[in-house]
This record gives C-alpha cells, structure tokens and sequence, in this order.
C-alpha cells in the first residue's frame, strides 16, 4: 500500500512537472534565458542522479565523471553529424554514446576499483584530465582544441519531450536498481565491505557494476548536451564540471535521489537567476552552498529524523 | 567423514607466526569452541577459514572440497558463514534489507529484472522478503524490519549479524566472540538461541568465546590456542581442568 502511493505520488508528480515546462514554453511565459536552461537541468539531473549511485550508494569518490560525460558527448555528436532523420539519428546516438561511456567505465573500472577512499578519488580525477587531454589531442575527429562544431541542435527545449523522457528514465533505472538484489550489494559494500564478502556478494564486480552503470547513463546524458550546445570543447569537461555533479549529490544527501534532482535543479537555476546581481552572483551561489551544507548536517535535520525513528518505535509498541 | 577438515593450518606475517599447524576435524551438526588467551590466533584462524587471509600452508576441506585459495564470497557460497568481534552490519540500510542482502545468492535474479522491475523480479522479491522476514522471526527482530541497522540497541545487533549469517544457507557457522559485551541475562539468552538455530537450521557451528560458562555450558568438544598453536582438545571438562589450560590463561 504505502509503497504504491509513492509510486502514485511521484508519477503525478512527474506529470505535472512536464504539463508545467510545456504550458510556460508555449506561452512564452519565460525569458530566452531561462528557456535556454531547461535543458541544461535536464543534463545535469541525470548526470547527479548517475553519480549519486557511485558516491551515494557504493560510497566512493569520483571525481572524474565529465570525462564520461565528454565521451558520450563526442560519441553521439559523431552520429548525430550524420544528419539521419532525428527519430533514428537520436535514439542511435544515445545508444552509441551510452556504450561508448559503457565501455570507458569499464576500462577505467578495473583498475581504478581495486583502490579505496582517498587514492580512488585522486586516481579518477586523474583519468579525467587524460580523457580531456586526448580528445584535445584527437583533432582529425574531435577537432581539438577548436572544438567539434555543427553538431545538429536536436536536444534544445523544442524538443522537451524526448529529453524529459530519457530523464525520467535515468531516475527510475537509479531508483529501481538501487531497491534491488544488485542494489543492496553495492549499499551492502558501501556500509562495510568485509561483511559484504563474508555474506557471499562478489564486491569487485558490483564496483564494476555500479561504476559502468553510472558510466552510461552520464554518457547519455551528454549526448543530450552536444545537441543542445551545437558545439563541444574539451575544456568544457574539465574537473570543474566533475566538481560541480559532485556537489550537487553532496547537497542532495548521498543516496537521496529525490534531494540529488532538487540540488542539482536548484544549483543549475540558481546562478542564471542571479544574473541581475552580477556583483554578488557567486558570492550568493557559494552562501547558498553552505547553507544547504549546514542544513544537511544541522541538529535540526537530526531531530527530524530523531522524531521519525521515534515514532516508528511507538508505533512498533503498540502493535507488538 | 567430518564437516571440516583443518590440517596443519598455519600464516606467517613477516617474521610472526600467528597460527601454526592448526588441525581440526568438526562432525557435522557439531558445536565446537574454539578459545585461547587474547592474542592467540583465535580470529586469525577463522579469517583463514573465511578467505580473509591466505594460509601460508596447510588445507581446509569442507565437505571434502578444498577452501584454500577462494575468495571470501567463494567460501561463502561454499557454505561456510561468519559473524565478527566487532560488529559489522550494513548500518544504513533497514534490518530487513541486512537479511535480504545476504540471500544474495541464495535469491537470484537477472540485472534486467532489477533495472525494469519485472513481473520475475516482483515475484523474487516477495520470496526474499518472507524468507527473510521467516529468519528474523527466529530471533525475534521481526518486528525491528524497517528499523535502520545501527538504531537497534547492542544485543539485537549481534542478533540480526547471526540472522543475517544464517540466511546465506551454511553447512558451517563461525561465531566470533557472540557474548562479547553482554550482560549475564543477555548472555544466558544467546546460549539458548544458538541451541535454537543449530536445531532449527541444522547448522555446524565453530564459536570463538571468552565466557568460559557459555563454553562449558554449550560446546561439547573445545579446540584451546596459545601462540598461535594448539594447546589441548578435547571434551569441556576435561579441557578445562587441563594444568595446562589453566596455566595458559591465568600464568603461572
């Protein structure tokens, strides 16, 4: 029963989230400006909601997804380049770009995963500058450093629908997989790795599993990026955008999809709100970080939570 | 032939011997104690057993079916389960999920199932829950199912860690120092469940205990560590009253 009324809940409210962005696009209730970000929060959703299953839910650091999200980019511009018809040309792009990410994550997955904590984090950020060096150094298919130019624009906010489709789904693939049998063994190794092994769970290749999951989805996430920008630089994947992924599933609360889509909306609007106070733009986004920090840790927070443990106590008693 | 066979079982780390040719021959449906002053190689020994660490020589057979050289969750699935000195549960998931996570392999289903929640995967899934939910119930935690983990109170920790051993299905299961930190009620009610579990789910178990009266008053053959090698074996009671035994643990 209650697990039905959240599914209810969060359709409906997936619903009116889309019935709402149309109707404010079709009015022309909104600025080129904020149209223009429509899109970007849906990139950057599925990016967060991606990472969040590596650093919330297997509890490692990456610091390194851009370069997925660069790999996937390139891949699906290439295709995209081919100018198919768009009812062909995107789905194949997604699916060349999310294997393409697949396949990296992989690479990098075996070696980087024998490491833990600290090294992990400095070992991806690392293959992140790789990525980024060696597609500033492909030029005969990436155009280097002057950047791949011309990619068809059939990711912008004309066309929402497939867009806010494939967002959905990253969420619901995250949210499904987490409440699983394949889920629990990446929480069960977050929680304590020892015992994950000792109760018969293989923690490499779940590593392996959450890490190439992730992968992909960021993957696809960028192939909605090159049709959406038109353009792609490596220095737009630099470790900035991997940080700034990071922070948006730090503020969500680790292995909280819903906060990761809230903090990663918030944190794409914010600045561009902020643009009329130019002056104080990041000085308000940095205050807005620490306050959403300090609420995460706050013994206000805590309380709510005490109280919910409390309650779930007395309502044990009394059944029992 | 017996359900464990351990035959001159030994690690070095470096220039220190923790455990030397260790052997140990356990009946199944057994309850064996395993005990030794601190520092003997008691934890040692079982995280040989596990897979944890590499034995340096020796052989550990289960069932007739060599351990040494698999990984931890090999030998899980071969049917050996443990719990550990120092608890170790998955804190931030619910007591329920703890279980459920350990009938990993015991309930399967393909990754696709997971990803799109199929009709396969619903169906699992619910056959999960009630065998976990039937486990809990044995040590009567079911009613704690939603509770996080590291909410429930110490005593029902060192619970759920049994239940959650006992759900991988083992032929054999190692109980690392169960009484540590329980009062002598709390103590008197684990001997009863362990009593409980061995019949219920027919399980050998190996247990490594301080609590002399939980040794002597459960196990009915002791294996005794010094220095990482054997001291004694044999019946409680005549263990136990061994000089040697008793030197071991009190000194001279």
């Amino acid at each position: 029963m209650k697990k039905n009324r959240k599914l209810i809940i969060n359709g409906v409210l997936a619903v009116a989230v889309y019935v709402l962005v149309m109707v404010l696009v079709n009015t022309g209730m909104l600025t080129r400006q904020l149209m223009s970000l429509i899109i970007p929060c849906c990139t950057y959703t599925m990016l967060a909601v991606s990472l969040s299953l590596v650093v919330g839910f297997l509890g490692e650091l990456s610091l390194g997804h851009a370069a997925f999200l660069s790999i996937g980019a390139y891949a699906g511009a290439l295709v995209l380049k081919l100018e198919l018809p768009i009812w062909i040309g995107l789905p194949a792009a997604l699916l060349v770009g999310g294997a393409a990410a697949g396949i990296l994550g992989v690479i990098i997955g075996m070696p980087v995963l024998r490491l833990r904590g600290d090294y992990l984090a400095i070992v991806t950020l690392g293959f992140g500058e790789i990525i980024k060096s060696v597609f500033n150094a492909m030029t005969p298919i990436t155009g280097g450093a002057k950047g791949l130019s011309q990619i068809p624009l059939v990711t912008t906010y004309r066309n929402f629908t497939p867009v806010y489709i494939l967002t959905v789904l990253t969420i619901l693939v995250v949210a499904h997989l987490v409440n699983s049998r394949h889920g629990r063994a990446v929480c069960a190794i977050r929680d304590n790795y020892i015992a994950a092994e000792a109760v018969g769970i293989p923690v490499s290749r779940y590593k392996i599993l959450a890490f190439v999951v992730a992968a992909v989805l960021a993957g696809m996430a960028g192939v909605v990026y090159a049709g959406n920008i038109g353009i792609l630089k490596p220095t737009n994947f630099d470790y900035n955008t991997s940080i700034e992924i990071l922070v948006m599933v730090v503020l969500g609360g680790m292995g909280n999809i819903g906060g990761t889509v809230a903090a990663a909306l918030i944190l794409r609007i914010l600045p561009e709100l902020l643009r009329n106070v130019s002056n104080y733009r990041m000085l308000i986004y940095a205050i807005a970080l620490i306050a959403m920090m300090l609420f995460n840790n706050s013994s206000f927070k805590r309380t709510l939570v005490e109280k919910r443990n409390l309650r779930q106590a007395e309502k044990i008693q009394k059944e029992g | 032939m017996a359900l464990l066979e351990v035959k001159n079982l030994g690690i070095s780390f470096g220039g220190l011997r923790a455990v030397d040719n260790l052997n140990m021959s356990i009946e199944k449906g057994a309850l064996v104690g395993l005990i030794g002053p601190n520092g003997a190689g008691k934890t040692t020994a079982f995280n040989l057993l596990t897979g944890v660490y590499m034995p340096t020589d020796g052989s550990i057979l289960l069932d007739g079916v060599n351990l040494v050289g698999k990984k931890p969750a090999q030998i899980c699935q071969a049917g050996v389960a443990r719990t550990f000195q120092n608890i170790r549960l998955f804190s931030q998931m619910s007591v329920l999920d703890n279980v459920k996570a350990a009938l990993h392999n015991e309930v399967r289903y393909s990754l696709f199932g997971s990803i799109v929640h199929t009709p396969g995967y619903r169906k699992k899934e619910r056959e999960m829950d009630e065998r976990a939910e039937k486990i809990l119930n044995v040590f009567g935690l079911d009613i704690y199912k939603d509770f996080l983990a590291s909410n429930l109170p110490y005593g029902k920790q060192r619970k759920l860690e049994i239940a959650r051993a006992l759900a991988t299905d083992p032929k054999l299961l190692l109980l690392d120092e169960p009484a540590a930190g329980m009062n002598p009620n709390e103590t008197a009610e684990l001997m009863e469940t362990i009593e409980l579990i061995r019949e219920k789910f027919g399980v050998t178990i190996l247990l490594i205990e301080h609590d002399m009266k939980l040794v002597s008053g459960i196990c009915e053959y002791l294996y005794v560590l010094n220095f990482g090698t054997e001291l004694a074996h044999g019946k409680p009671e005549d263990v136990l009253n061994n000089p040697q035994v008793i030197t071991a643990y009190l000194g001279e």
